[in-house]
């Protein structure tokens, strides 16, 4: 890619949105992790102090509310460059991209007379501003916006306006390009950057050099990730060095007691404190200076519930008492991070474990449960035992080192997740529609449908499992055996037979055919096979009734 | 009377003269308005067309029988009235307008409304019926001028020089790549071309077009000659094991399709240039209203789209269905061996 001496070159007298855009389309377009490394190195050395502040709010995850709604956007910009608004939408289903269609339909030329050079943090700050001001007012502040911007600080300018940032990249990514520039540990870093901080008033330096004279007592410690083990277990060595525990899968989050108060995170770094006023009363029971690293879990008389219960509450503004009682959430402990008021991450899992059995032990509360350990003798044992995940509804097993201590971000080496092969189906495709991103004007987004006597019912999305040269072969077929279209999506010959993944299914009755997939994805394109040898609408109940409770 | 194009799963047809223009199926007489592989097929008894594409064709298609006229120079095919006319595609690319009882109907084959430079400025005709492309008929194919593409792209060599690495331009080699040869020419002498578009080049110097002098990509030649230089090679060439003799390296891809993110991460290219030789959005709206024709046909393209746009403008319109790849399909690539 083009960074290094490129951006020395290009940051000098420009303004900070289109350092920001620059930033964005190199993260864009870089496919090799060290170029994307570089462009945000590059930028955390050039860019504005209060502009920095927000690229780390962004890509952490602190966006800004959307103020405005789609609907809105698409009507605004097609007044503006007269067009039509069915014909803006045909534009929008060939880019994928709501954002970048928009910053591709208006004419450079109106943006000739730009006031170029405003940092990105006034059009952030401006958007906050605006928050609950009346249309007319933020209608004001996006169309002269978009006139005074180029196309590509346009895109950036959407996105933010839409609050579908998404970068490659990871956020571990953004604490070592961080760590590079300040020459701070990236786990310091890490820390650093978490929690709970405002980006309008806190300073670039006191982010990341100074511990600061304000302590936030909200802030978590980093999650130690597992990669999904891909060699034989028995590779690992003496299974009396390693811990086995069910592979929960619920929400990943952190409980916090600190001077008094409770905080949850999400492993998304998302306080979801209020959306679980079970874990209030931890308040008075935790003592102070304690974090609990757990899964947040559906879990009613002791037992683990599937997940899906608890998805009816998680999108919720205001979580109900019915709520409370259908779809109880509780906490199966993994961890222990912080003891009295001490980081305890450097110790052995062995003894952060006793010290956490000891804690949860003395709280006495049925919704607050240890993970249990999952014992074993040999590999072989523990390759049977996994085989019962499923009907506890878990995913399957995680293997720790008894020596290991908690690390920051995804790690190999000390902790493994050993998933359960997933459930299959073999359906066959009956819309397409197409994707979004790299596969904008491609059909690669498509339903499927099992068979019910001579029906065909339609079952699952998926998106995901297909090579491109697959997606293209598939494209093609779909351009030339559509039947119908409804505006984006088209019906097609039912001819191609897929194999669909899933991790777990559920009763639902928002759609046709009575079930809910979790994570549906093509494993296979079935060439052998044709439409009428694919499962029956059957075969999905009998799963439901076996793995769906 | 009848119309004086028929539709037909041969391709475009005039009954009364009893012609074809670029077919997909062997006729007996067919106009080729130029000599990309999707307009111009193999196998017709005999061809007409510009004298400049008439040395592709034969590169390409072989020895047939091949009459080559000039734009703007009359023919009668028999009894209708028959002329080509720049369409700014391609080096020979033409219209074809086609004169019957005083009606006249325009083919526009592909055709850009830029001047290039190389390809012959578009003339719009003035005719009743217009049957014109849609490649790129959606208003978010916007083009940049000639000249700043080209800046882009020498600035984007500049900065691949400065990091040390090769330049691989990814250009059709009838057509794009000469453009790419116009854009880099003023940088360097030194410019490397895949073989397919070393043969084109040979073609054009022969028949006497004054190019930019280009360096054949030969297994004789030594990798460090590569260093830091310009390369240009066509779409098929593009992630095949030929490029790796340049590493390292940065792919830049000039298409309108690079207009949109998506495509361009789709192609893995380092970096993308919405270079095109068709008409953009703006263009095809210019040529339709030029020809002041009462009715138009869209072809190979967003055709329903822009003659949906199109009638809600007040200018009669529908879409026709052509093998010039089917909707919305990216440029058939064309058929060109990687190997030297």
């Amino acid at each position: 890619m083009k960074n290094g001496q490129h951006d020395t070159i290009s940051l000098a007298g420009t303004g900070g949105m289109q350092q920001f855009a620059q930033l964005v389309q190199d993260l864009g377009m870089s496919t090799k992790t060290n170029d994307k490394l570089n462009a945000l190195v590059q930028y955390f050395t050039h860019a504005d102090a209060r502009d920095k502040v927000w690229v780390i709010a962004l890509f952490s995850g602190r966006r800004p509310h959307r103020t405005v709604n789609s609907t809105q956007l698409q009507s605004w910009c097609a007044e503006l460059v007269q067009l039509p608004l069915w014909l803006l939408e045909e534009c929008y289903h060939t880019v994928g991209d709501l954002s970048e269609t928009i910053a591709l339909l208006i004419p450079e030329q109106l943006a000739a007379d730009r006031t170029t050079g405003k940092p990105l943090h006034y059009y952030v700050e401006q958007f906050l501003q605006l928050e609950k001001a009346e249309e007319a007012l933020k209608k004001e502040f996006i169309l002269q916006s978009w006139q005074e911007l180029s196309s590509k600080e346009r895109f950036v300018f959407n996105k933010l306006l839409s609050s579908t940032f998404r970068v490659g990249v990871s956020q571990n990514m953004m604490v070592n390009a961080l760590a590079k520039t300040v020459q701070i540990e990236p786990s310091v870093i890490a820390h650093r950057i978490s929690g709970n901080w405002d980006p309008v008033t806190t300073g670039f330096d006191d982010l990341l050099l100074a511990a600061g004279d304000t302590i936030d007592h909200s802030k978590p410690y980093p999650f130690y990730l597992a990669y999904a083990i891909e060699e034989e277990v028995a590779n690992l060595g003496a299974p009396a060095e390693w811990q086995a525990e069910w592979k929960w899968d619920g929400i990943r989050g952190q409980i916090i007691k600190r001077n008094g108060q409770v905080f949850v995170w999400s492993r998304g770094e998302d306080l979801i404190t209020d959306k679980f006023p079970e874990f209030a009363v931890l308040a008075s029971r935790l003592p102070d200076g304690v974090v609990i690293d757990g899964e947040v879990l559906p879990i009613k008389d002791g037992q683990v519930l599937n997940f899906n219960v608890l998805q009816t509450r998680i999108g919720r503004k205001n979580v109900t008492k019915k709520h409370l009682q259908e779809a109880p959430a509780g906490l199966f402990a993994y961890d222990l991070l912080e003891l009295d008021g001490q980081d305890i991450r450097h110790l052995s899992l062995t003894e952060r474990r006793a010290a956490l059995e000891q804690l949860i032990g003395s709280l006495q509360l049925p919704f607050i449960q240890l993970s249990p350990i999952v014992a074993f003798n040999d590999w072989k044992q523990l390759t049977e035992i996994r085989e019962q995940s499923r009907s506890l509804n878990s995913e399957g097993l995680m293997l720790k080192r008894k020596s290991s201590a908690y690390l920051v971000g995804r790690k190999r080496g000390d902790w493994w997740k050993w998933k359960i092969d997933p459930l299959t189906i073999d359906a066959v495709m009956i819309y397409a529609q197409k994707g979004t991103g790299r596969r904008s004007n491609l059909y690669t987004d498509y339903t499927f449908a099992v068979k019910d006597g001579d029906q065909l019912v339609s079952f699952a999305k998926a998106y995901s499992g297909l090579t491109d040269k697959e997606f293209a072969l598939v494209d093609a077929f779909v351009k030339k055996n559509s039947i119908e279209k409804f505006g984006p999506v088209r019906t097609v010959k039912p001819e191609l037979v897929f194999e669909i993944a899933f991790e777990g299914i559920a009763a639902s009755n928002r759609h046709k055919s009575g079930v809910a997939l979790r994570f549906p994805r093509i494993s296979r394109w079935r060439t052998d096979k044709k439409a009428d040898e694919i499962n029956t609408l059957e075969d999905l109940k009998k799963m439901l009734e076996r793995y769906g409770k | 009377m009848g119309q004086i194009i028929e539709f037909t799963d041969k391709g475009l047809y005039c009954p009364a003269g009893r012609f074809y223009i670029d077919p997909w199926e062997p006729v007996d007489k067919a106009i080729i308005t130029h000599a990309h592989s999707d307009h111009a097929r193999a196998g017709h008894k005999a061809y007409l067309s510009h004298h400049d594409t008439i040395p592709f064709l034969q590169l390409r298609l072989g020895e047939h029988v091949y009459q080559g006229i000039g734009w703007n120079e009359l023919i009668y095919l028999n009894g209708v009235k028959v002329s080509l006319h720049p369409a700014g595609h391609i080096i020979g690319s033409s219209q074809v307008r086609i004169e019957q009882q005083g009606e006249v109907w325009v083919v526009s084959g592909d055709y850009k409304v830029e001047n290039d430079g190389i390809s012959g400025a578009f003339e719009p005709e003035p005719c009743n019926v217009f049957i014109t492309e849609s490649t790129f008929g959606l208003p978010i194919y916007n083009w940049k001028p000639q000249e700043t593409i080209y800046n882009d792209i020498r600035h984007w060599i500049h900065d691949n020089q400065l990091a040390g690495k090769t330049s691989v331009l990814i250009a059709y080699s009838l057509g794009k790549a000469q453009r790419v040869l116009q854009a880099v020419a003023p940088l360097t002498g030194n410019i490397f071309v895949h073989g397919a578009i070393y043969n084109t080049h040979q073609v054009l110097t022969r028949g006497g077009w004054n190019l930019p002098e280009v360096i054949r990509v030969t297994p004789e030649l030594p990798k460090d000659a590569y260093k830091g230089q310009v390369v240009i090679a066509p779409p098929s060439a593009d992630g095949t094991s030929w490029m790796r003799r340049f590493a390292p390296f940065s792919v830049g891809v000039c298409s309108g399709w690079m207009q949109v993110r998506g495509h361009q991460r789709r192609r893995n290219a380092d970096a993308g240039f919405a270079l095109s030789d068709h008409a953009d959005w703006k263009g095809l709206l210019e040529a339709v209203k030029a020809t002041g024709a009462s009715k138009v046909f869209a072809t190979h393209g967003f055709q329903s789209v822009f003659s949906r746009y199109l009638n809600e403008q007040g200018i009669e319109a529908a879409e026709v269905k052509t093998a010039f790849g089917g909707e919305e399909e990216e440029v058939v690539t064309e058929p060109e061996k990687a190997d030297e």
